[in-house]
């Protein structure tokens, strides 16, 4: 892999079954990705396996438009989850394509580090801006998903 | 993740400045960020970032025989998505602009 753009990590108090789950059951998924009381909840769809599709779809959309897709690359159940990232426009373009690495490890006292090494964004300036807010809230709504089973406390609307 | 050694790693000015170096730059290398850390040893440095890296502010990731640097964000949503409700959002926002235009970039950056 080249030099990463974005390592975010985050330990959560959980199994790394759980994790992995988090990641590729569309289920938990539509609970955290996006904050659901927004009313856009994503999900990703794929069967995980090796050079098979995936897509990060619209749950509240009979089309089920997908904002990204991309090719599983690597899949260890409960370790590491390696994705290709691409706008639907580009699915077919690897030189437009960033590289999404989960890698799920016990750590001491019960905890589960998630590291998401995010690369080759610099393909895809607009994607690399817009990614880089996105993580720490995904990750951070995870976290409290699987500590807490709510994905965010109750807070008022957007005015 | 302990929250008292987020506030005690930022508690410092030459750790904030760590951090500022990495949020212009990610993934740096030691030596790199040495460079911009005048006066200060090798061995300061290691202990600032040491203590960022114990506080999850920083992850590393290693690239051959390199050690780069990240700033890891995690921990400071956190913080945020704690105190700052949604509503709130586009206000502070707003605020922050206006201080911006009016004192410009690196004011109080320290």
């Amino acid at each position: 892999m080249t030099k990463p753009d974005f390592v975010y990590v985050t330990y959560i108090a959980t199994t790394p079954q759980k994790v992995w789950q988090a990641l590729i059951d569309t289920d938990v998924t539509r609970q955290y990705w996006v904050d659901p009381s927004a009313g856009c909840a994503r999900v990703n769809v794929s069967d995980w396996k090796p050079g098979s599709r995936w897509e990060h779809r619209r749950v509240v959309d009979d089309a089920n438009t997908a904002d990204i897709v991309g090719k599983v690359i690597e899949s260890t159940p409960g370790r590491r989850l390696v994705i290709s990232w691409a706008r639907p426009t580009e699915a077919d373009d690897d030189s437009r394509h960033s590289r999404v690495a989960f890698d799920i490890e016990p750590y001491v006292d019960g905890l589960v580090r998630l590291t998401v090494t995010h690369a080759d964004l610099e393909r895809d300036p607009q994607m690399l801006a817009g990614v880089s807010g996105g993580w720490p809230k995904v990750l951070s709504n995870l976290k409290t998903l699987l500590e807490t089973g709510h994905a965010l406390p109750h807070s008022a609307p957007a005015t | 993740m302990d929250i008292d050694k987020v506030f005690k790693a930022l508690a410092d000015p030459t750790r904030r400045r760590l951090l500022d170096l990495l949020h212009r730059a990610n993934g740096q290398t030691l030596s790199a960020l040495c460079e911009h850390m005048d006066n200060m040893t090798r061995q300061a440095v290691t202990q600032h970032l040491q203590q960022l890296e114990q506080a999850n502010l920083v992850a590393v990731v290693w690239q051959g025989r390199e050690k780069l640097h990240y700033l890891n964000p995690v921990p400071l949503h956190e913080i945020h998505a704690r105190w700052i409700a949604k509503f709130e959002r586009s206000r502070l926002d707003a605020l922050r602009d206006l201080k911006r235009t009016l004192e410009g970039d690196d004011h109080d950056k320290t």
